[in-house]
């Protein structure tokens, strides 16, 4: 049994502690907006958490070519971890957003192309989660589950351009701008404290969790090994 | 197994690459010119599911104008999984796909074989289904327009589908996985073949309909290509 790396354990500390000091800056520390007033303080983790996410789908897709490349096992166990935690991750951007959009855009939801795509992508990823049940060979479950990822990896920025083909509403606070956009605003040097540091935090946070599960996955395939040994 | 050793077992002679796609797909064919089975129940199914439009949608004259392009492509993504999942399940059940793939003959032509012949058993349910349509619900369907872009549409799914029905039918929850898989990544071939038809039935002008048009072909091109490159992967054994 190999123990928990000190790395590993200081970066859980680490992730408490910025976490944290994330949500003090968010809550506290950031002034009020003045037009949404309380509930803009949710877009601190709701950059923060999209990020982190999409950093991972796009690990998850990366994994996937680099397995069919190589068909080494260590692929699979890095891709597996990556789009769970980022499945997470995004689910709470889904949650959060809504939160904001109740107040801000009078609806929890709407039918707009970053909302469709976000939940068209949760469901690719828990479809993906479906396809890896049903196969029980570790080799096999491994293959077509980076085929599958990089399909719907592949498919989740098709989506976005083909729905922004119709209008948006939803606001573009970082670099570029749309005057159709509601909910929009202009952040101050105070906001921009709040949210880099929401950002760091939370990309902390992913890789904590992320080498957590890595870690849990190479447990996992050590004991699936071990029973075998056993059953043979 | 890599594409490079299948295709150096194949005598990369010119023309026989078609001609082992060819006979993929006419052997398809040949199996379902005699059993019709597939064909009879994705026809049966669709037919069944503009019913059940007909009834959840109340499709008078007024409704019938706007939403006929996402009836219809309600209709071919639902009988098109029906189709697909049976072309792949007859292949693994009575252990074809194996002799399939004893054959010296490079993977990818089994692939398009398959395509070709998925796209061929939706485009022909496709155009019994239209003048059905046409006549129960008296719109006109049979435009150059909207044909082309029923033509794109069912590549872009046939497409993806032959490529992850060749993968749900390896697994345990088979059937009902398909459309699990399917749905999610084909959104943008329906959503831009719903905009593209309602163009067409509309007659907007072309400006309008191009760019999802556009998309349609992009969406085609892009991943027919990832399917084929990544199709020897899904049915290595």
């Amino acid at each position: 049994m190999q123990s928990k790396p000190l790395t590993l354990t200081l970066l859980d500390a680490l992730s408490i502690i910025v976490l944290g000091v994330a949500t003090y800056l968010a809550l506290f520390f950031a002034p009020t907006e003045r037009v949404m007033g309380e509930v803009q303080r949710v877009f601190y983790f709701h950059i923060g958490t999209a990020w982190t996410a999409l950093m991972g789908f796009i690990l998850a897709a990366v994994f996937s070519v680099a397995y069919l490349a190589t068909k080494n096992l260590k692929w699979d166990r890095y891709q597996v971890a990556a789009v769970e935690v980022s499945l997470v991750f995004f689910f709470l951007t889904i949650v959060l957003g809504s939160i904001w959009a109740r107040p801000a855009w009078n609806t929890w939801w709407t039918w707009d192309p970053r909302l469709t795509t976000a939940a068209v992508t949760e469901l690719i990823y828990i479809a993906y989660f479906m396809l890896r049940q049903g196969i029980d060979d570790p080799e096999r479950r491994a293959r077509f589950g980076a085929v599958y990822a990089l399909i719907g990896g592949l498919s989740a920025p098709v989506t976005f351009f083909a729905i922004r083909l119709f209008r948006t509403i939803h606001p573009v606070v970082i670099g570029g701008a749309n005057a159709e956009a509601q909910g929009g605003f202009a952040m101050t040097a105070d906001m921009r404290v709040a949210f880099f540091f929401a950002l760091f935090a939370f990309t902390i946070i992913f890789i904590d969790l992320y080498w957590n599960r890595i870690r849990l996955g190479d447990l996992q395939d050590k004991v699936e090994q071990l029973k075998l040994k056993v059953t043979m | 197994m890599n594409i490079t050793e299948s295709r150096s077992a194949s005598q990369p002679a010119p023309g026989s690459f078609l001609k082992a796609v060819s006979a993929v797909v006419w052997k398809d064919l040949q199996a379902e010119f005699r059993s019709r089975e597939l064909f009879s129940a994705m026809l049966v199914f669709s037919l069944l599911i503009i019913l059940i439009f007909n009834f959840a949608l109340e499709l008078d004259i007024k409704t019938r104008q706007s939403v006929t392009s996402g009836v219809l492509w309600a209709t071919f993504a639902f009988a098109g999984t029906l189709g697909l999942n049976r072309s792949m399940a007859i292949e693994k059940d009575r252990g074809c796909m194996d002799g399939l793939l004893l054959a010296p003959v490079d993977r990818s032509a089994i692939y398009f074989g398959k395509v070709i012949s998925n796209l061929a058993f939706m485009l022909i349910v496709e155009i019994i289904v239209l003048p059905v349509y046409s006549v129960l619900y008296n719109i006109n369907l049979f435009q150059p327009g909207l044909l082309l872009v029923i033509l794109l549409g069912s590549i872009g799914y046939a497409a993806v589908g032959t490529l992850l029905s060749a993968m749900s039918v390896q697994t345990r929850t088979r059937d009902i996985l398909l459309p699990i898989l399917l749905f999610p990544v084909v959104i943008p071939v329906i959503l831009s073949a719903v905009k593209a038809s309602g163009g067409y039935l509309e007659g907007l002008p072309f400006e309008e309909i191009l760019s999802p048009l556009s998309l349609l072909i992009a969406y085609d091109i892009i991943f027919t290509a990832v399917a084929f490159m990544v199709f020897d992967n899904v049915v290595e054994e």
